[in-house]
Formats: C-alpha cells, sequence, structure tokens
C-alpha cells in the first residue's frame, strides 16, 4: 500500500507541475477572449510552432537556451500579432463564429504546414534534465523549471496588466469595449498588443513543453482540447477561474493516467467537465445572479 | 411546375448515370462524394442557425466503430447494428448538448465544449485499443465471397452509387423538410436572440436538442456508411477535430445557407485532395490541407456566403432574405 502511495504522491505532484503550464496556456487564451471576444481554437497550434523554433535554434542551429527561450518567445509573439492582424482583424465585424471558425482554418493551415516543412517525424531537444529525489519522490528537473517559469510569466503578466498604462486599458477594454473607444483609446492598437502578448505567453509556454514532450505536427491537438476546457470551466475571459481549473485538470489526467493509460486521464477530465457544467454552468468563478 | 420538371431529370440523370458510365474509380469518387456530402448536410442543418458544432467528428466516429464493433464481436448485422450506433451518438449528442443548452452555453463556449468532444472521441478511440485497434484503424471481417446483403457488404460499386444516392437525397429531403418546418422557424427565432424567443413562447433547449439529436444521427449514419463502403476506418478518418474542421470547410466553401451548398463543398474539397494526390503523388501529403485552411480563411473573409450561396444571390438579385 505504500508503495502505491509513492506512485500517487508522484502523480500529484507532477499533476501541479503539469498544471503550471497548462495554467499559462489558458491564460494566454483567456486573455485574447477577454480583451478581443475571439476564441483562437489555433492556439495549440502556435505552441506546437514555438516547439519547432526551439528544437531548430537549438538542436540544428546550436543556438544557446539564454537566447533561444526569448526569440522564440518573440517569434511566436510576432505570429500572434500576424494571425490577428491578418485573419482576425478583416473579421472583427462579422458574425463572432465567423471569426472562431478562420481560427479553425489557421488550424488546418499551420498543422499542415508543419507537415509539409517539418516532416511528420517525432523530433525533442535532446536535452535531458536529471530528476530530484526527495524521500523516494522522483520529480524531473524539467517539470520543476516548467512551472517555476509558468508562474514567473503569469506574475510578470499580472503585474504588466495592473502596472503599466497599456495593461490597465487592456484590462478596461475586456470590461467595457465600445466605451474606450470613446475614451481615445485607440482599440486597433491594444488589439495587437494582446495578440503579441498572448503569442509570446503560447511562446513561453512552446519552451516549457518541449523540454518534456517530443514534437510533431499533431502535437497540439493533445494538449489543445484540454485548454479549451479549462477556459471554458473557468469561464472564458476569466482568468482566476482559469488558473484554478487549469490545477484540477491537472491532477485529474496525471492521476487518471496514474491507473489507466493517459488517454483515459483526458476521458476523465471530460467527464468530470461535462459534470461541472451542470454544478456550475457559467464557470467556476462565476457569481451567482 | 419547371423546378420538379427539373428535379426529375435530375434524378433520372443521377441514377442511370452509371449504367451509362461506370469505370470503377470516377464510380469510387462519387461514392466517396455522396456520403460525405450527407455528413456535410447534417451538419450545415445546425451551422446554419448558429450552432457551430465542432464534434461532429466524434458523432460520426461513434456511428462507424458502434457497427463494425457490433458486427466483429457479436455478430449483429449492420442493418441493427447502424441503428444501435444512431442511438449511441443520439445519446451522446443529448449528454453533451442538454447541459450546454440548458445553462444557456452558445456561441463560442458552445463551440469549444463540441471541440473537446470531438477530440475525447478520439482519445477514446485510441485508449481502447484492445478493441478497436487504436490509431491502426478497424476492418470490419469480410463475409465470404465479399458481398452479402445480411452483411451490408457489396463488391459491387453500383450498389454502393444506389445505396450512396438515396442516403444523399434522404439527407436533402430532411433538410427540406425541416426547413419547411416549425421547427426552422423556431430556431432561426433562438439564433436571433433567445430571450425573446422563449418569451414568445419557443421551448429553447428543446428545439435545440432537436435539431442537434437529428444531426447527430445523421453523421453517425454517414460514419457507418463510410465504413462499410471502405471497410475501414481509423480515428484519424472518421472522428478528431480535423473531420470536424473538415465538415465546416466543405459547407462553408460551398454555401451554408442553400440545400446542395454542402454538396459543391464536398465536390470541390474531394476533388481538390484527389488532384493533389494524382497530380504530385506522396510529395502532396499535407498540401490539401494547408490549401483547405488557407482557402476556408480566405472564404470566410471574402465569400461569407459560400460559392453556391454567392451564385444564387447574384442569379436572384434580390435581398438575401427574400428566399425565406
Amino acid at each position: 500500500m505504500g508503495f502505491l502511495d509513492i506512485f500517487l504522491v508522484e502523480a500529484l505532484i507532477n499533476g501541479l507541475l503539469l498544471g503550471g503550464v497548462l495554467a499559462l496556456l489558458a491564460l494566454g487564451l483567456n486573455l485574447i477572449f477577454g480583451v478581443i471576444d475571439v476564441a483562437w481554437i489555433c492556439y495549440a497550434e502556435l505552441v506546437m510552432f514555438g516547439m519547432y523554433a526551439m528544437y531548430y535554434f537549438v538542436s540544428v542551429f546550436g543556438i544557446p537556451l539564454w537566447f533561444a527561450v526569448p526569440a522564440t518567445i518573440i517569434a511566436i509573439g510576432v505570429m500572434g500579432v500576424l494571425l490577428h492582424v491578418l485573419v482576425i482583424a478583416p473579421l472583427l465585424g462579422a458574425a463572432p463564429i465567423n471569426q472562431l471558425l478562420a481560427t479553425g482554418g489557421v488550424l488546418f493551415f499551420l498543422q499542415s504546414l508543419a507537415t509539409v516543412v517539418f516532416g511528420i517525424d517525432f523530433r525533442n531537444l535532446g536535452i535531458r534534465l536529471p530528476t530530484l529525489e526527495v524521500a523516494e519522490v522522483f520529480i524531473s528537473y524539467a517539470r520543476l523549471l516548467a512551472f517555476g517559469a509558468a508562474l514567473s510569466g503569469m506574475v510578470a503578466l499580472y503585474l504588466f496588466l495592473t502596472r503599466t498604462y497599456i495593461g490597465t486599458a487592456i484590462r478596461a477594454i475586456s470590461q467595457a469595449r465600445q466605451i474606450m473607444a470613446l475614451m481615445g483609446v485607440d482599440t486597433r492598437r491594444i488589439y495587437i498588443i494582446t495578440s503579441a502578448v498572448g503569442g509570446a505567453l503560447a511562446g513561453l509556454a512552446a519552451c516549457l513543453l518541449v523540454l518534456q514532450y517530443d514534437v510533431h505536427p499533431y502535437v497540439g491537438l493533445s494538449f489543445g482540447p484540454i485548454t479549451f476546457m479549462i477556459c471554458v470551466m473557468g469561464g472564458l475571459g476569466n482568468m482566476i477561474g482559469g488558473f484554478i481549473a487549469a490545477f484540477i485538470f491537472a491532477e485529474i489526467i496525471s492521476v487518471g493516467g496514474l491507473y489507466l493509460d493517459l488517454e483515459w486521464g483526458y476521458v476523465f477530465a471530460f467527464v468530470f467537465f461535462i459534470g461541472m457544467m451542470f454544478i456550475r454552468p457559467q464557470g467556476l468563478m462565476a457569481r451567482r445572479s | 411546375m419547371n423546378r420538379s420538371l427539373l428535379w426529375v431529370i435530375a434524378g433520372v440523370l443521377l441514377v442511370g448515370m452509371p449504367f451509362v458510365y461506370g469505370a470503377p474509380y470516377p464510380m469510387h469518387i462519387i461514392i466517396t462524394i455522396l456520403i460525405w456530402s450527407f455528413a456535410y448536410t447534417s451538419w450545415s442543418m445546425m451551422g446554419r442557425v448558429g450552432l457551430v458544432s465542432l464534434g461532429h467528428g466524434g458523432f460520426m466516429g461513434v456511428g462507424a466503430y458502434a457497427t463494425a464493433l457490433l458486427w466483429n464481436n457479436l455478430g449483429l448485422s449492420p442493418w441493427l447494428g447502424i441503428p444501435v450506433g444512431l442511438v449511441c451518438a443520439a445519446l451522446l449528442a443529448l449528454v453533451v448538448a442538454w447541459p450546454c443548452f440548458r445553462f444557456r452555453i452558445t456561441g463560442h463556449y458552445f463551440a469549444l465544449v463540441t471541440l473537446a468532444l470531438s477530440g475525447i472521441v478520439l482519445q477514446v478511440i485510441t485508449a481502447t485499443r484492445d478493441l478497436t485497434g487504436g490509431s491502426l484503424g478497424y476492418t470490419p471481417n469480410r463475409v465470404p465471397g465479399g458481398s452479402s446483403f445480411w452483411a451490408f457488404q457489396f463488391t459491387e460499386k453500383h450498389t454502393w452509387y444506389m445505396i450512396a444516392l438515396i442516403v444523399w437525397a434522404a439527407g436533402l429531403a430532411i433538410w427540406y423538410a425541416v426547413e419547411r418546418s416549425m421547427l426552422r422557424y423556431a430556431l432561426e427565432a433562438i439564433s436571433e436572440d433567445e430571450d425573446a424567443a422563449a418569451a414568445a413562447g419557443v421551448n429553447v433547449t428543446l428545439e435545440k436538442l432537436k435539431i442537434t439529436v437529428l444531426s447527430a444521427m445523421m453523421t453517425a449514419m454517414a460514419g457507418a456508411l463510410y465504413c462499410q463502403y471502405q471497410m475501414f476506418v481509423s480515428p484519424d478518418t472518421v472522428s478528431g477535430i480535423s473531420v470536424s474542421l473538415q465538415m465546416v470547410f466543405a459547407v462553408v466553401v460551398g454555401g451554408l445557407y442553400v440545400a446542395l451548398g454542402p454538396t459543391v463543398g464536398a465536390v470541390i474539397t474531394i476533388l481538390l485532395g484527389e488532384g493533389l494526390r494524382i497530380g504530385f503523388g506522396t510529395s502532396a501529403v499535407g498540401w490539401d490541407n494547408l490549401i483547405y485552411g488557407l482557402l476556408l480563411v480566405v472564404f470566410i473573409i471574402f465569400l461569407p456566403k459560400g460559392i453556391l450561396g454567392s451564385i444564387m444571390g447574384a442569379f436572384r438579385r434580390a435581398p438575401a432574405k427574400a428566399a425565406a
């Protein structure tokens, strides 16, 4: 029995660490949804491109990590801006569902682009970080690092949103879209900055995920759906709700995957999600009106 | 009068076509187009009233796998297995859609929830690999001799053509039946304003559930048919997010608001895919989806009514609402 418990503890800790990265992804998606009122279906595919960027920077071109990580974050930030300018901006006046479907088209496009350009082989950085042993529980440094970096990223975003002028404008827009334009705020500029920040968060998540997982063109499908569930359960646009939901889901996947296959972990997460919709349909943190 | 004559001529031409020209490869393409057109039509019935589901890949997978699994493991004929598959898809649709509708999860939320659904069906098929063969795919057991009415297996392309044609025509008939029903008025009212529709006495949840279950069952039917025709299914071809998006793409390109729009979309997408495959061979892997994705974005931005919808709109030279 004690034997099992250690694995359980390990799974719980791994779930906690996975939750950090998922929370980061959910945060990026929520930020974009809250401000621009668009759900980027292709968000996980941006992460996939980030993972490829890291792979090429580090393994192919031999660029040191301290340079590759910021470069990846900036590159995906630029991708976010391009996505907004080329796809979302022309559709801002159209029915909201059209924007969602257009990003679905981008998902298709990015996935196939990766297949065509990078091929379907699984690739990894080939960096094996050591594992930490605490009282017979093994924790990989890669996950610890990912957790730490994800938390710092979130703190940085929080500071940006609360302490800077642009951050304040971003929060204001998410509260009252029309009014802010009347107040003389250039919404176009704010949207572009938000898209850049959203993309950069995906880039950061990519840097952290590539330490633990192989990258291939369909890698986005393995954590895309879970990110959407987290966002819906947390309440789209609600960052604290998404943060909490990310950890709940990560624990379900991690502990579920301990007893059965990892796929079953995802299935449990979905069943839990459907169940939660009955209990808190407006998201975890919704106030009852 | 003129119109019904046109329908009769079209019907005779379609039924008679294989007897005049029935080379196997073009027949295969046409059968594939008909089966997918049926699936796309079922998606469009929800999509046109603002219920954008990205979970139809899941329903299709349920229909295909339920039928094949029942046949292989219990020897249950697809004549019974397909209805069971349809019921399973309907139940899945109810379980997911009821809380969504009951608690007013619409628009983005609904799309994301159903997106997760199609992802999860894919995961379940992959996870139960002892039963379903996982990502390697699954083959229904062939009957000796290849053709059997009881086993719903036919080697003749002509037979399949007739089956696919009947199902496709039935799909269009259902589309028109919905078009003329009170259900459509209720759903259009709901898509405009849920509160106002509810205030006018429309049972919002019930009406939405009706069309969702109908659409899910039709999609499952398409999945079962596809499985019986190809005699092979894999999770990637009948379930998952890419199949769901493929449906969206074809319908948007063809035309969401016209009956034959999904069919036009199926013709374009399948011919495009085949053309690329023949023209470039294996080096074209990925290129078809690359072009689909790009076209989807371009269409949504510049031609949101789709090809057929825009052509018909131009011919009518009347406001969009004139058709209603």
